[in-house]
């Protein structure tokens, strides 16, 4: 069924060659345009206005309803009027208990979910006695190094209450089996920790870029997680699939959305073909996005995502339950939106970004700090981001009607115009033989890397314009600086005396079994290798050592050298 | 290069006239669309421009850099490690005798910071919002200044 009679658009097509002679060319005679070409950030083509006929080819199930298929306008049919997006602040630095502080201010704060960054070694599955984590311990996020360190990060928090995301990616197998040994130890119902691991990994081979093994065993790991949270911990959503990085690293919203559905589907692939039914996990399957500087096509962005992972999930891999469906997103605003000069205009930049995301349906977002492009955030830098979100959602009324913008002639042409182009990038990967094969080819670090540069050329020209930096340019405001995070040294020292402590402690030999029994199963492919972790954290081997176990196995990953 | 940068040195840079640069990431920092942003734009200034890849040591980047016979290594850090991973790089290139060739840093640097850079002989610091003239310049001005070309 179509929006529009025919009679009506006849007679609007009419009425607007009427106003484009009369009107629109004696305006355009007296004062010409700006500029010659209007487009979204992502090149597709602006009209200078947008009438029911941009629409008439958009069938009314395509917008559907909320919380139905498929799912254009939101991913519940209550939203925010049911539940608001949850306030999560993503923090990690120093030791556990650095963190763990940082998190209890900010749940008085009125945060209402944990988010933990950790640092380079952690991500790298390296301890922090290991030479190649010099210089690196805590710095950009908290150090983890064993099970008991995963306590220290929670103490004093329930997590049967609140829900934690974990930014942890190659070694994210390990963290989650030090997470569920802790809820264990501590006699939680682990049927009802809720939370989300990001452990994406292809995403990172091509944007964030940190990996420890091979892309094929990589996978692996992560089918492995997939399919034992499932049973164990089904509250945990054991991957967000991060079109975030891909933004970051340099892709336009296009490449953000069909690259990560490119992904999704090489997922759902390797777990459907190792025997699960679709519906036993693609509920569980969560998303983390950008919200960018281009408002309406970033809002367009998410419905179009909806609409797009709505098919797929129906279609290729014939889900039958709605929640299989559903898109679900965690936002982010844009670091890469942020600048040095003048880094107060960074709240405003923001605060747009963040009401985007809304507009656009989110479940849940960190708002950057202002000081973001220095360093990790201040105490202050991270309130006054809550506080953003808070004005967001109690003081301006947004919330209480769903998919506000919903049905603009404007949003929901360029909802299906970023539909289509999305469709025809996830159509060219198909025939290039899927995401597995181009990540290990460099093709998508190829695409990005151009676009990376293409941006920064557009910005170098002063084509895209940057307040304070390339427009507007006050040279009396470039000196600023602001109070930095300060970095503790002495945090490398405790996790090194505390990793010696450990391993004076256990029981070695039995340490030393259970890697080998570890690194034995992961040379088949059908034995999935949570049970063996999970055992060998209980036992107090420690993350290094168990990514050191499985490097043996598999080896390490090499880059191909794209620039 | 301009005919006029290009001098009358006598060694190899002037028969080619092109500098050489490493571009290089440190430690285990991930961040490298800056790296490779950088490296295409020193190259489409006419430099010649190797990558190093991602995580490399301070004794992996010298050796390198030793290796290519580069006039310029261009580290980009975002991940806070700076300080620690400058002064390393600096005892590496001092310690395999490759202290002529000009360090440039790049990435998240705080000002606060840049006094430790300096001391660990690192030659300029670009800022963040840094054109790519500005780029361009810093690493001509300094190759240019010790007459090679």
């Amino acid at each position: 069924m179509n929006l529009f009679s025919q009679t009506a658009l006849e007679d609007i097509r009419e009425k607007q060659t009427a106003w484009e002679e009369k009107e629109l060319a004696a305006a355009l005679g007296s004062r010409p345009e700006e500029k010659p070409v209007y487009e979204t950030e992502c090149g597709i083509p602006l009209k200078r206005v947008y009438t029911a006929a941009d629409i008439a080819d958009i069938p009314a199930d395509e917008l559907g309803f909320p919380g139905a298929y498929p799912f254009t306008r939101g991913a519940y049919p209550t939203m925010y009027r049911g539940r608001p997006w949850t306030i999560r602040q993503v923090a990690g630095f120093g030791n556990p208990e650095a963190t763990n502080q940082r998190y209890k201010y900010m749940i008085q704060t009125g945060q209402t979910g944990l988010s933990t960054d950790f640092d380079l070694p952690t991500l790298l599955g390296l301890d922090s006695d290991d030479p190649r984590a010099f210089g690196e311990v805590g710095r950009v996020g908290v150090a983890i190094d064993t099970v008991d360190d995963v306590d220290r990060l929670f103490d004093g928090i329930d997590l049967e209450k609140i829900s934690v995301s974990l930014t942890i990616n190659p070694s994210a197998w390990v963290v989650y089996a030090m997470y569920v040994a802790v809820a264990e130890r501590r006699g939680y119902d682990l049927h009802k920790l809720a939370g989300t691991l990001q452990a994406d990994p292809l995403k990172e081979y091509v944007a964030q870029k940190e990996w420890i093994y091979p892309v094929r065993p990589a996978v692996r790991l992560l089918r492995d997680l997939i399919m034992y949270s499932a049973k164990a911990t089904p509250k945990i959503n054991p991957i967000s699939l991060s079109g975030y990085h891909l933004s970051d690293v340099g892709g336009n919203a296009l490449q953000e959305i069909a690259f990560i559905m490119a992904f999704t589907i090489a997922y759902c692939e390797e777990v459907t073909g190792a025997g699960m039914d679709i519906d036993d996990f693609a509920p569980r399957l969560s998303f983390f996005f950008i919200s960018h500087q281009d408002f309406f096509e970033q809002i367009c962005k998410f419905r179009a995502a909806r609409r797009v992972y709505a098919k797929i999930m129906a279609q290729r891999f014939k889900a039958r339950k709605s929640e299989s469906m559903r898109l679900r997103v965690h936002v982010q605003t844009a670091a890469m939106s942020l600048t040095k000069v003048e880094h107060h205009n960074n709240l405003m930049r923001t605060a747009i970004q963040a009401l985007g995301a809304v507009l656009g349906g989110c479940q849940s977002m960190h708002t950057n700090g202002l000081d973001e492009a220095f360093a990790i955030p201040t105490e202050e830098a991270m309130k006054l981001a809550i506080r953003t979100q808070q004005i967001i959602r109690d003081e301006i009324n947004v919330t209480s009607v769903i998919d506000p913008l919903g049905g603009s002639y404007f949003i929901e042409r360029l909802t299906r115009d970023m539909e289509t182009e999305i469709w025809k990038l996830l159509d060219e990967v198909d025939e290039r033989g899927g995401a597995v094969k181009l990540v290990e080819e460099g093709w998508f670090q190829q695409k990005l890397a151009d676009s990376a540069y293409a941006t920064f050329q557009k910005i170098d020209s002063g084509e895209k314009i940057s307040v304070g930096v390339n427009r507007y340019v006050d040279e009396a405001s470039r000196s600023a600086e602001v109070h930095i995070h300060p970095y503790d040294e002495a945090c490398t020292q405790l996790q090194i005396d505390r990793l010696q402590a450990v391993r004076a402690g256990r029981d070695n030999a039995r340490v030393r079994e259970l890697l080998k029994e570890l690194a034995e199963q992961a040379k088949s492919d059908d034995i999935n290798l949570l049970p063996k972790t999970i055992e060998a954290v209980k036992a107090k081997a420690t993350l290094g050592e168990i990514c050191a176990a499985l490097r043996e196995v598999w080896g390490a990953y090499a880059e191909p050298m794209i620039v | 290069m301009t005919e006029q940068a290009m001098g009358d040195a006598p060694d190899r840079d002037a028969a080619t006239g092109t500098i050489r640069v490493l571009v290089a990431k440190l430690g285990l920092d991930g961040h490298d669309r800056g790296a490779k942003v950088v490296a295409r734009i020193l190259r489409d200034a006419g430099m010649e421009v190797v990558y190093t890849g991602l995580y490399k040591s301070p004794d992996e980047v010298v050796a390198a850099a030793v290796q290519e016979d580069v006039d310029v290594i261009g580290v980009s850090l975002l991940s806070g490690s700076h300080v620690p991973l400058f002064r390393e790089l600096g005892r590496c290139l001092r310690e395999q005798k490759a202290d002529h060739i000009f360090v440039v840093a790049g990435g998240v640097i705080p000002e606060q910071d840049y006094a430790a850079l300096w001391d660990s002989g690192v030659d300029a610091i670009v800022p963040q919002e840094a054109r790519a003239e500005l780029i361009v310049t810093t690493i001509r001005n300094l190759v240019a200044a010790r007459g090679r070309i």
